[in-house]
């Protein structure tokens, strides 16, 4: 519990994960390393937000195992979840605590200092004049901007995002890509499952085409990404 | 790090309720109502029958544990929180005792109003040895506390888990219901019978400590999918 952790790279080895008779992943194989930006691009039910709940933890694969640097999960045990930042579809956050009270409360439950981490966030979420209202009188940008500072306040070295730009504006959106850019170029790595292939193209260093639970390619991002979808994964 | 972490969700729990008073008064509701329910059937002409006053205590008791219950996780389903606590490089397990120690919390409070209530209606001396009374009212609580946060957080996200929480919580924890209306009926009773009562909250400590042991055990790899 109290041992170091950190790596450099995350080893996705031969993971399959079913639910029941249903087979959401099947055998995906994947390594995402410091630095990088890597859009997980797939239709619905793909098994995107499977692979990022396995990454984070929080679902154990049926087969195969993740390598964190070159160590298991059980070799690291709770600590290494000091190291892992999610933002999942559903938000986090409890909607009648304000969003300073959420913010504080991760703090403390990630054991870093809440009296500095929590007023930068706000700053950084762009919601410091809001920071005492209840997260329900919020719109879903400004939850998703808090959302997204909640995933980040303890300085993960991964960083598992679902859809992170649901309900934001141009400006924020520009903000948040910045952000995770910064954060790449610290020596994060970033997994970003999305449906938007122009956000992707222009965020990602790399790209995973994900559909029905297996992994159709792994490639640089570069230009004429929807057409290389469109041939991989059959409809954009 | 345990203890900070119960006590960090126990906090944050307290925080919330502070703000919406929602499960405190929904289940103050519904206890008080179930009482006065039984009071209006059995009071006949100013005068209580004898030796209901503990089953009706433990079954206002038990009911309105239920409906906390499933109010306090549905508080973790929606938004998904319960996922980001388990995200959280928390002992897994402490996040459970935060739980339960808000659950207890919230059913001592109404078990303050209750037991007034039915001692006043049902003529029932519960203070008459109450050193004795406190202990199985503490243990009987703890005992169905315990059970039900497990099981509550076990059926978060299934669809029907309103109608299985009851169905599964029940069996289990009729034999402490059974142990603290027993033993609350020993200590009504003309004289008291200490003894009888002391040995139901002995079988209910017991109860207590296996029921913990196998939550604090099996919670982590229930809730991780």
């Amino acid at each position: 519990m109290t041992a170091s952790v950190d790596f450099d790279s995350v080893q996705i080895l031969d993971v399959s994960r079913h639910f029941g008779r249903r087979r959401a992943l099947s055998r995906i194989s994947l390594t995402a390393r410091a630095g990088e930006i890597v859009g997980l691009l797939g239709p619905n039910g793909a098994g995107k937000s499977t692979l990022l709940s396995i990454l984070a933890t929080l679902t154990t694969p049926s087969t195969g195992e993740v390598r964190y640097g070159d160590r298991r999960p059980r070799d690291l045990g709770a600590s290494l979840r000091t190291c892992i930042g999610l933002l999942a579809h559903e938000l986090f956050l409890y909607p009648e605590l304000s969003a300073r009270q959420n913010l504080a409360f991760f703090a403390d439950l990630y054991g870093i200092d809440a009296g500095a981490a929590v007023p930068a966030a706000l700053d950084r979420a762009g919601l410091g004049t809001r920071a005492d209202d209840a997260v329900s009188e919020f719109s879903r940008g400004m939850r998703q901007r808090l959302a997204l500072e909640r995933a980040l306040l303890h300085r993960p070295r991964l960083v598992l995002l679902d859809e992170p730009f649901t309900g934001l504006d141009d400006e924020a959106v520009h903000l948040v890509s910045a952000r995770l850019r910064q954060l790449a170029a610290d020596g994060a790595i970033v997994m970003v499952a999305t449906h938007d292939l122009e956000l992707a193209e222009g965020l990602a260093t790399r790209v995973a085409f994900v559909r029905d639970g297996r992994l159709i390619a792994d490639e640089p991002a570069t230009p004429g990404l929807r057409a290389r979808y469109r041939r991989a994964v059959g409809s954009a | 790090m345990f203890v900070r972490t119960t006590l960090l969700v126990l906090r944050k729990d307290f925080a919330i309720e502070r703000r919406s008073l929602e499960i405190f008064v929904t289940t103050l509701f519904f206890a008080v109502a179930c009482v006065l329910v039984f009071s209006f059937g059995l009071v006949k002409e100013g005068r209580a029958p004898t030796d209901v006053a503990a089953a009706i205590l433990w079954i206002a008791i038990a009911f309105a544990g239920t409906l906390a219950l499933g109010r306090t996780f549905e508080r973790e389903r929606y938004g998904e929180t319960i996922r980001a606590l388990l995200a959280a490089p928390a002992p897994r397990p402490a996040l459970y005792v935060g739980k339960l120690l808000g659950v207890v919390f919230l059913l001592a409070v109404a078990e303050a109003i209750l037991v007034p209530l039915i001692g006043v209606l049902f003529a029932a001396p519960f203070f008459a040895k109450p050193l004795a009374f406190v202990a199985l009212l503490a243990a009987g609580t703890i005992g169905f506390a315990t059970v039900g946060t497990l099981f509550a957080a076990m059926l978060m996200r299934t669809r029907s888990r309103d109608v299985l929480l009851p169905i599964l919580l029940y069996p289990i924890t009729i034999p402490v219901i059974i142990c603290g209306v027993r033993g609350t009926a020993a200590l009504l009773a003309t004289p008291a019978d200490e003894p009888m009562a002391i040995m139901w909250l002995g079988i209910l400590v017991a109860m207590d400590t296996v029921f913990m042991t196998i939550a604090l055990w099996t919670f982590e790899t229930l809730m991780i999918d």
